[in-house]
């Protein structure tokens, strides 16, 4: 009996059930050979009907296949994931200006599509953003369409849509550690599951008291982020390496070889960037976006089914989808074929109720089922249906509480109010920190398409309520004063969409986020009487913010030097950091921008006149 | 069981620990550093790329094209004192490979006068393939960012426009270069400027606020990436250097609008005028000189020129050169 194939080869500890053989079905052909093969002093009459290339592709059980409809569904399914995803890392990849030729010198610079468009799409930053704003934010009226969606397939966008799903998807599909009845195993129901809708309580309730920061949970935002301001950068910094390695290497034709992949990759299809982008410590990023990643092995799609809020809030919704699994628990004969492949641990096996709530509409388990137990439909009855998840009402309870006390806890320590981070720059346009934080999701769109690489994710200059927000680093980018792309990005509004017009001050005060100080001791003409001033040069004002003291100085040696020093004037200067960017006193700039004098803030200022406490907001 | 192992056990074991060992002696003895971390500073023959054409005794060294009524366009005036120079031709042979170096530095429009005008450009883009050009590559290591410079200085639609190939720099495109000058030696160098036939420097005549004017010599700063904003420091000597360095075929002048203040940035329409003038010289230094005139400065007030003359560069005496001066 060892060699005798089994139709289910993964339940060999198990014994066969009898009925897979004594149903009234088609003989199963091939069983009945290899067991001739292997017995052949067991006088058994060989079948006449032989079908060679059906052995191939064998179906376990009664050997019936899935529905021709359901198989085209599938299929449709694979499409729409990779076509996602695809469309997905495409606008990730896109969010940089890269000019043209085409374009007149008058043409506004804007992205030519909406890079976005996947976040505009996103229920639970709308919903967030809508509980701490009280408004839809312009483009995210589209997530009312997933919504639709949700409403009457169910969580096909989990399914079908997400990339960060089909990332994921395809991570658990890449050689997992579990197989066979261990898969099964992680495939069932478990209480875990139950996390994402207490994690969505909790940051449901943070939202409604002002702080939208459980969007850093969210599928896409987590995939813009780590796509953005991990894989893309570190991909870039490889391939950059790798061929100046065989650039270098004196061998001309390995040279040639070099440029033309260079000018293939970097010109053609642009996939290396003109300059290395840097962010700050996005090893954190990266390293969580790995972690997701290799949770694959264990639990199949363990981050949707035991974090994702987005997931969760669907899955609150899909309790009043049309669409949905008609169960016949009688033909079941526990076969479990259908976890095999289960993306959201629904339970569709017989015996026990399918979890609508937690499917992810992949339609695996229909296709894999062999006895016609699993059908969907339109309108299924719903006996065999658990629609909503059983959560403890104690532990949503702790949840809200913890969630309306986050704010509060993190207010009172200094961060915000009184020990504001002098580094804490916020994008040109950024509004007020309280509603800045009440509207900032965290994707990372806004440092993606910036093109001097001037924001970056905060780390905790903005306490832990400001993870991940975007401030400036001028001594890694300055903020081009012309350029107005990280408001033309933002999903959500937390860096307004202003123009050419406001942001320099034509016919009207410019936008400034910030001032620059001098640090007269580091200074080559203050301190070392050594001619500079590319601060003064690179100064973008008109008139200059920075003007120099002419004088003349006798050094150590009795030599008369000319100076040129460097002097800011703070009614003019706007904070972009040019300044601090270009400051030759590498390590510790003697010239460097703080966000006092930001015209977000009313009271983070230092001259009189651009203190005004009776203005609202 | 014997623990003794066998005699071809032994000698393959010993083999492959000597086989180790010899292999491990090997890399060290190829990767030794005998250097150290002090290498002594190389020296040698200044580097210096040559792109330039000799004067022949008849043509002209300089041309001066104007407009007294400033009705002449850019582009007459950039083909008035080409022509006057004695044609492209002169310059441009069959099958060059050309590269053109206009001031695409900042995120300014035409108007601002931070930028080489973009109908200059092209003009010059035309000119050589007529010539002959194989090929015309237009391009510039700017300070902002790179594809917003390019886009809004009007050049890269200008010299699309006429068919040059618009290089954008990009941290692959540079080498390090030993230039071995008295200031600059080991820096990275644009490739996509040094790698031509023929070189022709086309700048504005503009306000610096360090060096005080700023067009010809200055615009190799173009030639270099990495910690460029230390020049500053010293900043004639290095203008210097990278004049001796880059010896352009012809050097075109854009004197059409100029910025008189506020350089080398500007901003403000106040700070510029319109000068209605371009000029061609093959002589860097003179062209310099010549065009300080045009926003107020004096010649002698400059020391990179006169460093430019004392190392045999040119004359800040342009007058001594043949000019041809011609009205357009």
């Amino acid at each position: 009996m060892e060699q005798l194939p089994r139709p289910i080869p993964w339940l060999s500890d198990r014994p066969t059930t009898p009925t897979v053989f004594a149903e009234p079905r088609p003989i199963r052909v091939e069983a009945i050979v290899a067991a001739t093969a292997s017995a052949p002093a067991v006088a058994i009459p060989v079948p006449v009907v032989v079908h060679p290339a059906k052995k191939k592709n064998k179906l376990p059980g009664s050997g019936i296949p899935a529905r021709t409809s359901i198989q085209i569904l599938r299929w449709a399914r694979r499409l729409a994931q990779a076509g996602f995803l695809l469309l997905f890392l495409f606008l990730v990849w896109r969010t940089e200006f890269r000019g043209t030729f085409a374009a007149d010198t008058a043409d506004a610079i804007r992205m030519p599509y909406p890079v976005e468009g996947f976040l505009l799409a996103d229920p639970f930053v709308a919903i967030l953003t809508f509980l701490s704003t009280h408004q839809i934010y312009r483009g995210l009226a589209w997530s009312v369409g997933i919504l639709a969606v949700t409403l009457v397939f169910g969580r096909v966008f989990c399914g079908w849509i997400c990339p960060l799903g089909t990332m994921l998807h395809i991570a658990s599909w890449v050689r997992p550690s579990r197989r066979g009845m261990k898969r099964i195993e992680a495939n069932k129901t478990r209480p875990y599951q139950h996390l994402k809708f207490y994690l969505l309580v909790g940051f449901v309730v943070a939202a409604v008291f002002g702080w939208v920061g459980g969007a850093i949970f969210d599928p896409i935002v987590i995939a813009v982020r780590s796509v953005g301001l991990a894989v893309i950068p570190a991909f870039g910094y490889v391939a950059e390496r790798a061929l100046q390695g065989v650039a270098s290497s004196n061998v001309p034709a390995l040279q040639t070889m070099s440029d033309a992949t260079y000018d293939f990759l970097g010109d053609t299809l642009a996939a290396i960037p003109a300059r290395q982008a840097y962010y700050h410590e996005t090893w954190l990023i990266g390293v969580l976006f790995i972690t997701v990643l290799v949770a694959n092995r264990f639990i199949p799609r363990f981050w949707c089914r035991a974090l994702c809020p987005l997931g969760a809030m669907l899955g609150v919704f899909s309790r009043f989808a049309l669409f949905g699994m008609k169960k016949d628990h009688a033909k079941c004969t526990d076969c479990n074929l259908c976890l095999v492949d289960c993306q959201g641990a629904d339970s569709p096996q017989g015996g026990v109720k399918w979890r609508q709530d937690e499917c992810h509409m992949c339609l695996n388990c229909e296709t894999a089922c062999p006895e016609d137990v699993i059908k969907f439909g339109f309108l299924p009855g719903r006996q065999k249906t658990q629609l909503q998840p059983d959560l403890d009402r104690r532990k949503v309870l702790a949840m809200a509480g913890a969630g309306a006390a986050f704010l509060p806890t993190t207010r009172v320590s200094d961060a915000l109010d009184r020990n504001y981070h002098d580094r804490l720059i916020r994008p040109p346009g950024a509004v007020e920190e309280r509603e800045f934080l009440e509207r900032c999701i965290r994707c990372a769109e806004c440092m993606k398409v910036c093109p001097n690489n001037a924001l970056h994710p905060a780390f905790f200059e903005g306490g832990i309520e400001g993870l991940w927000t975007p401030i400036l680093i001028a001594r890694i980018g300055y903020c081009e004063p012309s350029c107005v792309l990280c408001g033309d990005v933002c999903p959500t509004g937390a860096i307004q969409k202003i123009d050419e017009r406001q942001k320099l001050g034509i016919g009207q005060p410019p936008i400034r986020i910030g001032t620059a100080f001098y640090d007269r001791g580091r200074c080559l003409p203050w301190g070392m009487d050594t001619p500079c001033i590319v601060c003064e040069e690179f100064c973008p004002t008109s008139p200059k913010a920075i003007w120099v003291l002419e004088t003349d100085v006798v050094g150590r040696d009795g030599t008369t030097v000319h100076l040129q020093r460097p002097v800011v004037e703070p009614r003019l200067c706007i904070g972009c950091g040019a300044c601090e960017k270009v400051c030759p006193v590498q390590d510790d700039p003697a010239v460097y921008v703080t966000s006092i004098g930001e015209t977000r803030s009313r009271t983070n200022q230092i001259l009189l006149e651009n203190t005004n406490y009776n203005q609202t907001s | 069981m014997s623990q003794a192992v066998s005699r071809r056990e032994a000698l393959v074991r010993i083999g492959k620990a000597a086989g180790v060992l010899a292999a491990g002696g090997a890399v060290a003895r190829l990767t030794f550093d005998r250097g150290g971390i002090d290498v002594e500073r190389q020296s040698g023959e200044r580097i210096v790329r040559d792109f330039g054409v000799r004067p022949d005794g008849e043509r002209a060294q300089m041309a001066i094209a104007r407009s007294a009524d400033g009705r002449a366009s850019p582009e007459a005036l950039t083909r008035a004192a080409v022509a006057a120079m004695g044609g492209m031709r002169r310059f441009v042979s069959r099958g060059d490979v050309v590269v053109i170096k206009p001031n695409i530095g900042w995120d300014r429009v035409p108007l601002q006068a931070a930028n080489t005008n973009p109908e200059v450009v092209a003009t010059i883009v035309e000119l050589c393939q007529d010539a002959g050009a194989k090929r015309v590559v237009v391009t510039d290591a700017s300070c902002n960012d790179p594809s917003r410079c390019f886009q809004r200085s009007g050049i890269w639609r200008a010299a699309h426009a006429k068919g040059a190939d618009v290089v954008l720099p990009a941290d692959r495109k540079f080498r390090r270069m030993r230039l071995r000058g008295d200031l600059l030696d080991d820096w990275p160098v644009y490739t996509a400027l040094v790698e031509a036939d023929k070189v022709i420097n086309v700048p504005i005549a503009k306000h610096h606020n360090l060096a005080g004017f700023t067009a010809a010599m200055k615009n190799w700063y173009g030639c270099l990436g990495g910690r460029r904003n230390q020049l500053h420091q010293s900043i004639d000597l290095s203008i210097a250097d990278l004049a001796t360095f880059m010896r352009p075929t012809l050097t075109v002048v854009d004197a059409y609008r100029v910025l008189l203040r506020n350089g080398p940035q500007g901003g403000n329409l106040d700070d510029t005028a319109r000068r209605n003038t371009v000029i061609a010289s093959i002589d860097q230094v003179a062209i310099d000189a010549f065009s300080a005139t045009l926003i107020g400065r004096d010649p002698e007030t400059l020391p990179y020129l006169k460093m430019g003359k004392e190392r045999g560069l040119g004359t800040t005496d342009w007058q001594s050169l043949r000019v041809r001066e011609v009205a357009v």
